[in-house]
């Protein structure tokens, strides 16, 4: 019993958890004690002694679990214990649920919480569709209603969207670019662990007298600033999944920069991981902004520093100037790896060379640049300083220019290509296109100020994020993990039931989102648990497609549950690739490679004659002259 | 070396298939009835918005099919494509091209913009309350009359209106003006409106604002000049005190909202 309580694991954190929510709880009370105030505060702003022990509880977690325990000891002058690597890998299912520096199992770990959040928010997807379906009240009430879609939203973006592209991009990156892991595979493994710790706030604060933060995933003050108790949660819960991703992405950059193997220049990259280099530099710097409009926010709640209260001079708007600089780079945050998932699966199952290589890795640039000038085109009917609107719609419009490179550059990659269609992957990448280019229309003409004026705020706006993040950051999503399903598990994934979750999906989004863009011009707005009898139909058929759309996911669950513990072994390289992930054996080796590979040509190069990507260990292939030959550079 | 592409004939797939899109959305009546002189400016740049996004979307369309058709591997077919790295020509096209659309769209935008929103010398004034759940109308110009969750204005009269949130931020539209504005707590907002049609209109409110954000909803009457002179004749009520306190609280942050034209 003491041993387990010594080691690091699930009792010692629970532990942890327990003593640092007692110690948080303990130290309200014995100050209010103090200053002679009542013991507990109730109002539904405040609760210290519920947020105070909220707080430190997912730290105490961590701590106790073992996410510090080696920076810990070294910081204290310590005998550290010397990583012997037994943990690395997995062995068994139970592996997955240890502190693991592994970056194949913290993707593993990645992917299945965050479709895990994902399945939770569908539910809840499920649930609005329902009460939508006719005009009235029938499942929910009102304040329920606007719980369940702050909190749908919430879960998809920050604990699905967000860290189920960095759970990818951990188990494929390292591999593409031929290191043996991730720069800081602690820091990498703390970044996990605080993500199932929001994903658990988010949902928790259903728990909370007065119920689920119900302000919108925008959480616009004042609003939230005077929202029941469960509003806290989501600012809390944010700060987590911050934390994640900006140490994600610090870790990513670092990798990326300086762990390349040798041979590896930046012109030979493949897109996946300059997708990710873009993704990471919008993230460190923007990320920062949405967590300390929470904080602002939660200290406006429980310290009364009226940020944004107007009655005590505070200003209103500035949270909204500050949460979109954040939240505009996040939708590219959500948008750019899926880029890089395109990518590399259409150039496989076209066999053909990207078209445009360079112009494609400079797009996606651009985007990071033009994606820090757009903000306000959020806020064009927010009463801000109106003469901000028409430099944010030009900058806005202009963003569609590396936009629409990128879709050229792929359509010119079918062109005399040998295009495959029997991977389910390849299907969704396709469908992407179509979805995405129709997003990006509407994206443009939201971004027209006169036209936003109008449908600012109504379903349009329901339509078009869901025609981006769901037809386009999910569709990708879905490619990148059919793709490297195989390489992540060593199984085949059934064709046969992808192409019927493919079709569900697929017909299910365009029969959900279509509609919405109509019934949001003709006067239907967003957020609202009831509307006008006219729009009664419009919305049956809607709900029934959703219906439709979540049913497909099922069956996606369900092939990839069979399909990893029973499908057929995967060879090293089923779809033939080139870049290095593809030449090392599904799965893996514990530590990716015997020898560091030299990189010695593009990652695209189908079709050359005699042309390499890398040469692997024990190949024996010459390194060409002028190609660095050191091989596993320290 | 490889083949040529029916460049004309799938330009001519695009133009037809482009067409054909524009004809059909063109024709669906997207936004509704058009109440404000607003309207028919908007509904217009949606509609040459439609179009050129028909053409470019059928670019796409064509693109991608004729690719699906013309380059599906053959069965059992294990070879690599043609090695095409790019094609300077063509990037550089399609990274100007669609800059000049998107530009041509901005100068038109903000053309519209100016023209909607270009001020009258003699506007009438509201004032716009909005607070959980509910709107009342202040006439400042006629007796500080008060009108508690009916909206009255008269037809062909430029107004703006000057709007004021009490508690949260609640927004302001009327979808037959095509006309949206947050209501501010703190400040000031501006909305600039010309109705042009005699009706009964709904306004909505379109900004998250609590468990009744979905009800709360006013009446809207637009009405010939002698009607609305005769309907808030009979208000009795003043402005509550509150409410002007709240007038007299809001700075301005932004007097008049003019597109940059103005600025």
């Amino acid at each position: 019993m003491v041993a387990a309580i010594k080691q690091p694991g699930w009792i010692r954190g629970a532990l942890g958890a327990i003593a640092a929510a007692a110690f948080g709880f303990g130290l309200v009370i014995a100050l209010r004690a103090i200053s002679d105030l009542p013991l507990y505060q109730t109002e539904q702003t405040g609760y210290p002694h519920v947020v105070v022990p909220l707080t430190l509880a997912p730290l105490g977690f961590l701590a106790g679990f073992g996410c510090f325990d080696y920076w810990l000891r070294w910081a204290a002058g310590a005998p550290t214990i010397p990583d012997d690597h037994s943990q690395h890998g997995a062995k068994s299912w139970k592996d997955y649920f240890r502190f693991n520096t592994d970056h194949k199992v913290i993707g593993i770990q990645y992917i299945v919480t965050t479709f895990f959040f994902f399945f939770i928010g569908g539910l809840m997807a499920m649930l609005i569709r329902a009460e939508l379906a006719q005009p009235g009240t029938q499942i929910v009430d009102a304040a329920t209603y606007n719980s369940l879609f702050s909190t749908h939203a919430v879960l998809m973006i920050f604990v699905f969207v967000i860290p189920v592209f960095a759970g990818i991009a951990n188990y494929v990156l390292p591999l593409m670019i031929g290191a043996p892991d991730m720069a800081f595979p602690r820091l990498n493994a703390l970044s996990f662990w605080m993500l199932p710790l929001a994903g658990l706030l988010f949902i928790g604060s259903f728990l909370a007298p007065g119920g689920a933060f119900d302000a919108g995933w925008t959480g616009y003050a004042p609003l939230s600033t005077g929202a029941p108790l469960g509003q806290s949660f989501f600012n809390l819960g944010v700060q987590f999944a911050g934390a994640s991703s900006i140490a994600t992405a610090l870790n990513f950059l670092v990798t990326i920069i300086t762990m390349r193997a040798p041979g590896m220049t930046f012109w030979r990259m493949p897109l996946l991981v300059w997708a990710n280099l873009s993704t990471s530099l919008l993230v460190v710097a923007a990320t920062p902004f949405i967590a300390g409009a929470q904080f602002m926010v939660l200290f406006d709640r429980i310290l009364h520093t009226n940020f944004f209260e107007f009655a005590a001079g505070g200003d209103v708007i500035s949270y909204q100037h500050i949460f979109w600089f954040y939240s505009h780079p996040a939708v590219y945050i959500m948008m750019l790896p899926g880029f890089g998932i395109i990518s590399e699966v259409i150039s496989i199952h076209s066999r053909k060379p990207i078209f445009g290589y360079r112009l494609m890795a400079l797009a996606l640039i651009g985007i990071v640049v033009l994606s820090y000038s757009v903000w306000a085109h959020h806020m064009f009917v927010a009463g801000m300083f109106s003469w901000l609107r028409v430099p944010m719609m030009l900058t806005t419009l202009l963003i569609a220019v590396p936009t629409g490179i990128k879709i050229f550059s792929w359509l010119g990659t079918l062109y005399f290509g040998k295009i495959h269609t029997y991977s389910t992957a390849m299907l969704f990448a396709l469908a992407f296109i179509v979805t995405f280019t129709i997003g990006g229309i509407s994206g443009v003409m939201l971004g027209m100020v006169p036209i936003d004026i109008h449908v600012s705020d109504t379903y349009f706006i329901v339509a078009h994020i869901h025609f981006v993040l769901f037809g386009g950051s999910v569709f990708t999503i879905f490619a990148g993990i059919y793709h490297w399903f195989p390489k992540m598990t060593g199984r085949m994934y059934d064709e046969k039931l992808g192409r019927v979750h493919f079709w569900g999906t697929v017909l299910g989004t365009w029969g959900t989102f279509i509609p919405m863009h109509w019934v949001g011009m003709d006067g239907m707005p967003r957020r609202v648990a009831d509307y006008a009898t006219q729009f009664g139909e419009w919305n049956l058929l809607i709900s029934v497609f959703a219906f439709m759309l979540g049913a497909a996911q099922l069956v996606f669950l369900y092939n990839m549950v069979v399909s990893w513990r029973f499908g057929p072994k995967a060879e090293a390289n089923p779809w033939r690739g080139n870049s290095i992930e593809w030449q090392v054996s599904s799965p893996p080796p514990i530590f990716n490679f015997d020898e560091i590979p030299r990189v010695v040509g593009g990652p695209y190069e189908f079709g050359v004659p005699g042309a390499k990507h890398a040469i692997m260990a024990g190949e024996g292939a010459e390194v060409p002259a002028g190609e660095p030959s050191v091989v596993g550079a320290k | 070396m490889y083949g040529r592409l029916p460049i004309v004939k799938m330009l001519v797939a695009t133009v037809a298939l482009g067409a054909a899109l524009s004809a059909v959305m063109v024709s669906i009546d997207w936004d509704g009835q058009q109440g404000s002189t607003a309207a028919p400016k908007i509904d217009d740049l949606l509609n040459v918005m439609i179009v050129l996004s028909s053409f470019v979307f059928a670019l796409v369309m064509v693109m991608l099919f004729y690719a699906l058709w013309k380059f599906k591997a053959k069965p059992g077919d294990e070879s690599d494509g043609e090695p095409i790295h790019g094609n300077t020509k063509l990037e550089v096209a399609w990274t100007i091209i669609p800059t000049i659309i998107v530009l041509f769209a901005g100068g038109y935008s903000w053309k519209v913009l100016d023209d909607i929103e270009e001020p009258v010398k003699d506007p009438m004034i509201v004032d716009v309350f909005s607070q959980q759940y509910a709107w009342s109308f202040g006439y400042p110009e006629n007796g500080k009359v008060w009108s508690d969750g009916e909206l009255h204005v008269p037809v062909n009269q430029q107004i703006h209106f000057k709007m004021h949130a009490l508690d949260v931020i609640h927004s302001f539209w009327v979808p037959e003006w095509r006309i949206k504005k947050d209501n501010v707590p703190g400040i000031t907002t501006t909305a600039i409106v010309t109705p042009d049609k005699v009706g009964t209109y709904q306004l909505v409110c379109t900004e998250l604002c609590g468990f009744g954000h979905a009800t709360m909803r006013a009446k809207v009457v637009v009405e010939t000049p002698a009607d609305f002179k005769k309907w808030v004749g009979e208000l009795s009520q003043p402005i509550p005190p509150d409410f002007l306190e709240s007038i007299k609280q809001d700075t301005e942050t932004d007097p008049i909202p003019l597109g940059t034209g103005g600025a």
